[in-house]
């Protein structure tokens, strides 16, 4: 079975090669995985969706590494392609709920160009769907929310609206980028839920990042760790966070706030740790500089 | 799964209210100073009392009716060759309205074409546009419409090309600034991740943005056409011979003022109040407009 998105070796460096981000990551999402990706800031994670979308910043370069979707290499592909998988094939969740809508566009014309666009429905077609949709994220009264601005409308409720435009084509794949981080803790536990849901019924994988494991320990069924832009671990969740193999791993759960432990029990990362990690990627680095031996 | 509830619905009407009462004084002392400007040169014909060009040299320099000495037919007055001074200034509004919107519009559209293509390209198409941009700012804008007019010939025709020919940059200076702006924006992103093409991202999610930027600076380029327009017909290269023109009863007035000094003040006036018209109504529909100061 080809692997919906699969990574290999791949290299990403900002200033025009001269900072390295992505140190070499090989990952895989097979179809219907949600596959958390989790690290701390600085650790590469988002980048890697702003690899796979396109959307790297415009002095980033991939150096080295390939993306396969499906099968067909993203970083090859002619753009007019690669346009007519995103939005359809891959789809993203963005992190920021407030700016990721066009503000001067009605909420139901930025849902049904999306459908038009990619779906090639007619005009009174995208509309139902798009209402179907609204449905589907539990939104009551969809029809009066179509026809409202973004901006009159609470961030939940732009998130839920991003998350029906994530899954409204039927995608492969959906990346979402840090989607619970920009709302408060209530809100997150429904949008987890409605991902979840979304995800079920339509067969999408999940690229989920993230920073926050308890998140992961929700709703992914495996687990990459990355730090540094090297992945230090990959897993089943259940095993990753049980019975974690890497250092850094085990660091990073004693740091996670969890109800079953007092917070005197909390322990930050150890500072030697985080160097020891630090001058390996550097050391990588110089190899890399200095060619196959 | 807990449903979420919209607020209250807002009727379209109230929307419209808010707007309006978002724009202020300013958008409806604007908006009436710029109607009354159009509906004068619409009707000019029906308002006017005299024709423009009909002379009486048996009462030339008349001061208005008002004043000691003046006549009840004409209530503004007359000029040294005894026409009416109240019909010049309202067949003159024609010329303005007709330059103001013209020019204005033809300024804009080329001016937001190459700032939308300037903004969404970096790199050399950029430059190019950018350079050649400062290179024409360069340019003391009323000496090239001179050049224009001296060219091409005097004319209505040849003062719209000369405002054109210069303001574009004035367009394409803001919107291009603009769209790198809104280009960085998250909106636009997901726009590009949602597989839009460039020409659809600036179609359909950059330009509705720059709506109210356009507008206020549409109403402002209008002011500035008439002013330049009465440059260019107060030295004689604008529309020819005796059809009124605030910018030629000016250049009469000028000389006479001592004798005369309503021929010269007047039209002056008539020009003022159009310019400072059509920019409280740009700021006024800013204000309205603007997604921002929504809410």
């Amino acid at each position: 079975m080809t692997a919906t998105l699969a990574i290999e070796d791949l290299k990403v460096a900002l200033r025009n090669g001269a900072a390295p981000v992505l140190r070499g990551v090989t990952l895989q999402v097979q179809p219907g995985e949600v596959r958390g990706l989790v690290g701390e800031s600085g650790a590469g994670k988002s980048m890697i969706g702003r690899a796979v979308l396109g959307l790297l910043p415009t002095d980033a370069r991939i150096t080295a590494g390939r993306i396969s979707f499906e099968g067909s290499d993203l970083v090859a592909m002619r753009e007019a392609d690669r346009r007519h998988l995103l939005g359809r094939r891959i789809a993203l969740i963005p992190q920021d709920p407030m700016t990721s809508l066009n503000p001067v566009r009605r909420v139901g014309a930025q849902l049904t160009s999306l459908l038009r666009h990619h779906l090639g429905l007619s005009k009174s077609a995208a509309l139902a769907r798009a209402t179907e949709l609204l449905v589907e994220v539990a939104i009551r009264e969809p029809e009066r929310l179509l026809t409202l601005y973004p901006h009159e409308i609470s961030g939940g409720m732009r998130q839920r609206v991003l998350i029906a435009m994530a899954f409204a084509c039927d995608p492969a794949l959906v990346i979402a980028d840090e989607p619970t981080t920009a709302l408060d803790v209530t809100v997150q536990r429904q949008v987890l839920q409605l991902v979840e849901r979304l995800r079920l019924r339509h067969g999408a994988a999940v690229l989920f990042v993230t920073h926050d494991l308890g998140v992961v320990a929700k709703i992914c069924r495996t687990v990459t760790v990355l730090h540094a832009g090297r992945v230090l671990e990959e897993g089943e969740t259940r095993d990753v966070l049980v019975r974690p193999r890497h250092p850094y791993t085990r660091a990073l759960l004693a740091a996670t706030p969890r109800a079953d432990r007092p917070a005197e029990a909390l322990r930050p990362v150890p500072l030697a740790l985080i160097e020891q990690l630090w001058s390996e990627a550097h050391r990588l680095d110089r190899l890399a500089v200095a060619g196959p031996l | 799964m807990a449903e979420l509830v919209l607020d209250p619905p807002l009727a379209l009407t109230s929307r419209l209210a808010a707007a309006l009462r978002r724009g202020g004084a300013r958008l409806w002392i604007g908006a009436a100073l710029v109607a009354i400007l159009v509906l004068v040169a619409l009707f000019a014909p029906l308002i006017a009392p005299h024709d423009p060009v009909e002379q009486d040299l048996m009462s030339a320099q008349l001061p208005p009716a008002f004043v000691q000495g003046g006549e009840a037919a004409y209530p503004l007055g007359t000029d040294s060759l005894g026409r009416c001074v109240l019909s010049r200034l309202i067949y003159s509004a024609r010329i303005a309205v007709v330059v103001a919107l013209i020019a204005a519009t033809l300024a804009a559209l080329i001016g937001i074409a190459l700032g939308l293509f300037a903004g969404s390209f970096a790199g050399w198409v950029d430059q190019a546009i950018s350079r050649l941009i400062d290179v024409w700012m360069a340019f003391p804008p009323v000496l090239l419409s001179i050049v224009l007019a001296a060219v091409i010939g005097a004319g209505l025709t040849s003062v719209i090309a000369a405002i054109v020919v210069v303001d574009w940059t004035r367009f394409a200076r803001v919107v291009r600034a603009e769209t790198m702006v809104q280009l960085k924006r998250d909106y636009a992103a997901a726009a590009r991740v949602i597989g839009l093409t460039r020409s659809a991202t600036l179609r359909l999610e950059i330009l509705p943005n720059l709506v109210p930027l356009l507008v206020t600076l549409l109403a402002v380029e209008m002011g500035i056409a008439i002013l330049v327009e009465v440059i260019l017909s107060f030295v004689g290269i604008s529309v020819a011979g005796d059809t009124a023109t605030w910018g030629s009863m000016i250049a009469e007035g000028r000389q006479i003022v001592y004798q005369a000094p309503w021929i010269m003040a007047l039209p002056i006036g008539c020009i003022i109040t159009s310019v400072i018209g059509l920019n409280l109504l740009g700021d006024g529909l800013r204000l309205a407009l603007d997604p921002v100061q929504r809410r």
